[in-house]
């Protein structure tokens, strides 16, 4: 017989020297008397100059030894060795094996730990005590089944990492103080942690959403085992809560049918319909005030020029200088597009300049601000401001400029450049034609001045339409 | 907090207690860090359980129980004599922090009555979400009930930062909404999914966040007359039209202040039961409609046995079925057999044919599937199947609840 004594809790480290010795020594788990409690073999943490090799296991078999090591069943090292003896000995895939008597026991152990683990994170209850500090310090008191308080950590750190907090159980304590994460020894249960007012409207949170028209304290017991309840505050209401909910659905059903108080509810409910926006300043309020839908924003650019005009011009969204000047079209697309304009014989303060897109959608790259396309889902998103505001405007003729602008009023993507021209908005007369970004991209001097002649033209068209 | 936000608090808990939806799952993981609060780690968890059995994973809450529609089943109706609250915002939020502090709640599922215009209320309940996710770096759930009156704008916005949306429509069928909600508009309700579902599978595509965690909606069933096959039939079409990610039923429960309109009597909660038994067959085993509603009669489900052995049980020439060779889906429709089970056994018998000792080992409804099963070593004899006995033999004598 081999004696291996592990420390008592969840000695995963000693488990995992041991199984390295015993596997290079290739010992049988028959062979192997495994004992918990007393002082390690190994003494604390230090390796053995006698360890063996790493055994490599499926990561499944890992993943269930690492929780059943939590479990207090003595025999758990015993039967996790025997596992893993016959994983390595030809039976790679046991633990598809389901019905087979080992694997069975220890998925058994493995969901007896997992649930208390659950339970753990489910029915603890923090009470908030003031902290020297000046801040809050908060402390909770638990008696989990089985060795958990390890397992559980990392699901509060992550979950209240920015506070100051303390957990007490018989089988260990853990502290955590924003930054680092202490492990202490087994605790006594403090004798008294103080609830504050949070406590008391916690409970009757807990009565009031209580139906009892729907009492069955047995569901509730299954879920909830009267073990947990010493450590949650609302629990003390259960007794009063059950025995009351007979009497309390009588009531409700010999009650005689509530007569309604007289109201004017006809006043109200035509209030109700008076809530879109009545104006175009209405409307622009509400966009300044709404959260962008865009990544990168930082304020929303509004339309400009006056509402009735007969043209209404809409681009893609502001860029870089209209983000900062809090106006559309000033940028050096804006300035080609009053040339453009000028060109065509327009007047730009004649016009309703708008964009599809409310918000400066960028990348920061160092000090620059790198323009992002908008993708067709945040121009989908945005279509509601820009339908209401052209709503408002009531123009004769609505210009597209491009294809994000296109994609806002038709609601399916165009191809600019071949289907540019008079187009049916959804519920206006439209006009597609190129933005004048895109002429600041083309390479050749030829090229560009051939795109501006066109684009010019197609504005003396659409001037003539509206 | 003080007494009178104690006070506000139960009244306004008591109002929520009808929407049966606490849920907290399906958000991506998620956490606070050192400067915000919380994380979500897409499971969710319950944090206590009522003696009603249901549980607690949410702080469920109306922003107030004051509201301009006259709803018949619903007791923070207009014309309803409950006494009324209202919080602000703040209020909201700092209830919220308190309690998920504390470890009481994994968030915030926030409803509310109608109060001045539907706009008015929804954007009250934006606020307290993007205070909670912007001022206070709250990465706990977030669940808002919009409201289908309010613009547009208001409920994208609502979707920016909530995990989940729910829109409910509460009554089956377009006649019902007529009869007990005046003021609703089915189509009205219908066009907000679906433009919330569009913003949905949008931001999925985008990789943008967007109502992560779906759209869910609540039925009240027993209010009116419809049966269990419309109910189901509706919750057919929001599955597969609306992308929704959660139907719940809620079966209608005697109130104070009730209408006379009202049915005197509640629906058995059987019958919610089972609507959730039909509902999963419908989501996760691939039954439709007709062949859950083909279980029981007159398009009510049977209350006395579940719908998977309902179904069963007339059709019985299917059974029964070898479970060392039978395909996915054919395991999926034995009684007593759920989806884990099936996946332990289909894993199972690639290396072993499996015996009635093994199943047993598999799943925990071994006495309801042995009748339609075949084993290594086991097939009913005779035909247990034919016996006309068999729904008596495997029905479980109902006990009366026990009180305290």
């Amino acid at each position: 017989m081999r004696p291996i004594a592990l420390r008592d809790g969840a000695d995963l480290d000693g488990f995992r020297r041991a199984v390295r010795r015993l596997a290079a020594a290739r010992t049988a788990p028959e062979a192997v008397l495994w004992s918990v409690g007393a002082p390690s073999l190994f003494g604390d943490d230090a390796p053995t100059p006698d360890e063996g090799a790493p055994v490599l296991l499926p990561q499944a078999v890992g993943r269930l030894i690492e929780t059943v090591v939590c479990h207090g069943d003595p025999e758990r090292y015993a039967l996790l060795y025997r596992l893993v003896w016959r994983v390595l000995n030809g039976e790679r895939a046991l633990l598809d094996q389901h019905a087979d008597p080992l694997v069975h026991r220890l998925e058994r152990l493995n969901k007896a730990v997992r649930r208390d683990i659950h339970k753990m994170h489910a029915f603890l209850r923090f009470r908030a005590l003031p902290d020297p500090g000046g801040g809050e310090r908060y402390v909770a008191w638990f008696e989990p089944d089985h060795h958990i308080v390890e397992a559980v950590a990392p699901f509060f750190v992550e979950r209240f990492e920015s506070m100051v907090w303390t957990i007490l159980t018989p089988k260990g304590s853990l502290h955590w103080d924003r930054h680092r994460l202490m492990t202490g020894p087994p605790a006594e249960r403090p004798d008294s942690l103080a609830d504050d007012r949070f406590a008391e409207g916690w409970q009757r949170y807990y009565e009031s959403t209580f139906n009892p028209a729907r009492v069955n304290p047995t569901a509730m017991r299954a879920e909830m085992p009267q073990k947990y309840w010493a450590n949650m505050p609302e629990t003390a209401a259960i007794p009063a809560l059950v025995r009351a909910a007979p009497a309390r659905v009588q009531a409700m059903l010999e009650a005689e049918a509530a007569i309604p108080r007289r109201r004017m509810p006809e006043k109200a409910v035509a209030a109700m319909g008076r809530q879109a926006p009545d104006s175009l300043a209405d409307l622009n309020r509400l966009i300044l005030r709404s959260e962008p839908l865009v990544p990168g924003a930082t304020r929303a650019v509004l339309g400009e020029g006056t509402e009735g005009a007969a043209i209404a011009i809409v681009g893609e969204q502001p860029g870089d200088q209209e983000d900062r000047d809090g106006r559309p079209f000033v940028g050096p697309a804006g300035q080609l597009l009053t040339a453009a304009l000028e060109e065509a014989g327009i007047e730009r303060g004649g016009l309703y300049l708008t964009n599809a897109v409310k918000h400066f959608k960028f990348v920061q790259r160092g000090k620059r601000r790198i323009h992002q396309s908008p993708t067709a889902g945040e121009v989908k998103h945005y279509r509601w401001w820009l339908m209401t505001e052209l709503g408002f405007v009531r123009p004769r003729l609505v210009v597209a400029l491009g294809a994000t602008a296109a994609l806002a009023l038709t609601g399916r993507p165009v191809a600019v450049l071949r289907e540019r021209g008079p187009m049916a908005f959804d519920g206006w007369n439209g006009f597609v034609t190129v933005h004048p970004s895109y002429l600041l991209r083309l390479p050749g001097e030829e090229e560009r001045r051939r795109a501006q002649a066109d684009f010019v033209a197609d504005l003396r068209r659409a001037a003539a339409l509206a | 907090m003080d007494d009178a936000l104690i006070e506000k608090l139960g009244i306004l808990a008591d109002a929520a207690k009808y929407d049966a939806s606490c849920a907290s799952s399906g958000a991506k993981p998620r956490r606070g860090g050192k400067e915000g609060l919380g994380s979500t780690t897409g499971a969710g968890i319950c944090h206590a359980y009522t003696p009603d059995g249901r549980c607690v994973s949410l702080l469920k809450i109306l922003l107030t129980n004051h509201c301009l529609f006259d709803c018949v089943y619903c007791i923070n109706r207009r014309s309803s004599n409950v006494r009324r609250a209202r919080f602000t915002v703040e209020e909201v939020v700092k209830l919220t922090l308190g309690f998920y502090k504390r470890n009481c709640i994994e968030g915030l599922f926030l409803s509310s009555g109608i109060i001045r215009s539907p706009d008015h209320t929804m954007e009250q309940m934006m606020l307290v979400a993007r205070t909670l996710r912007r001022d206070h770096g709250f990465a706990g759930y977030i669940h808002l009930k919009t409201i289908p009156e309010a613009s547009p704008w208001l409920i994208e916005q609502a979707g920016l930062w909530a995990d989940r949306l729910s829109i409910n429509l509460e009554l089956p069928t377009d006649h019902s909404l007529k009869t007990f909600a005046p003021e609703k508009n089915g189509g009205t309700i219908k066009a907000v999914m679906g433009q919330v579902n569009e913003r949905i599978v949008e931001a999925k595509e985008e990789r943008r966040r967007f109502s992560p965690a779906g759209q869910s909606t609540q039925l009240i069933v027993g209010a009116d007359d419809a049966t269990d096959r419309s109910v189901l039939e509706t919750s057919g079409t929001l599955y597969q039209r609306y992308g929704l990610r959660r139907v719940y039923y809620s079966a209608f429960s005697p109130i104070p202040e009730a209408s006379s309109v009202l049915p005197v009597k509640p629906p058995p909660l059987q019958r919610e039961n089972r609507l959730y038994q039909a509902d999963w067959l419908l989501r996760y085993y691939g039954f439709t409609v007709e062949e859950i509603a083909s279980g029981g009669e007159g398009g009510m489900l049977d209350l006395g046995i579940d719908p998977k052995l309902a179904w069963a049980l007339k059709n019985r020439e299917r059974f029964p079925v070898d479970v060392n060779r039978a395909d996915r889906e054919m395991l999926l429709r034995v009684p007593g057999l759920g989806a884990r089970a099936v996946d332990k056994i289909l894993s199972a018998r690639r290396h072993t044919r499996l015996r009635m000792e093994d199943l047993g080992r598999l799943s925990n409804g071994l006495r309801r599937a042995r009748p339609f099963l075949i084993a290594a070593d086991y097939h009913p004899v005779g035909g247990l199947t034919d016996r006309l006995d068999l729904r008596q033999r495997l029905v479980t004598p109902s006990s009366q609840l026990s009180l305290f």
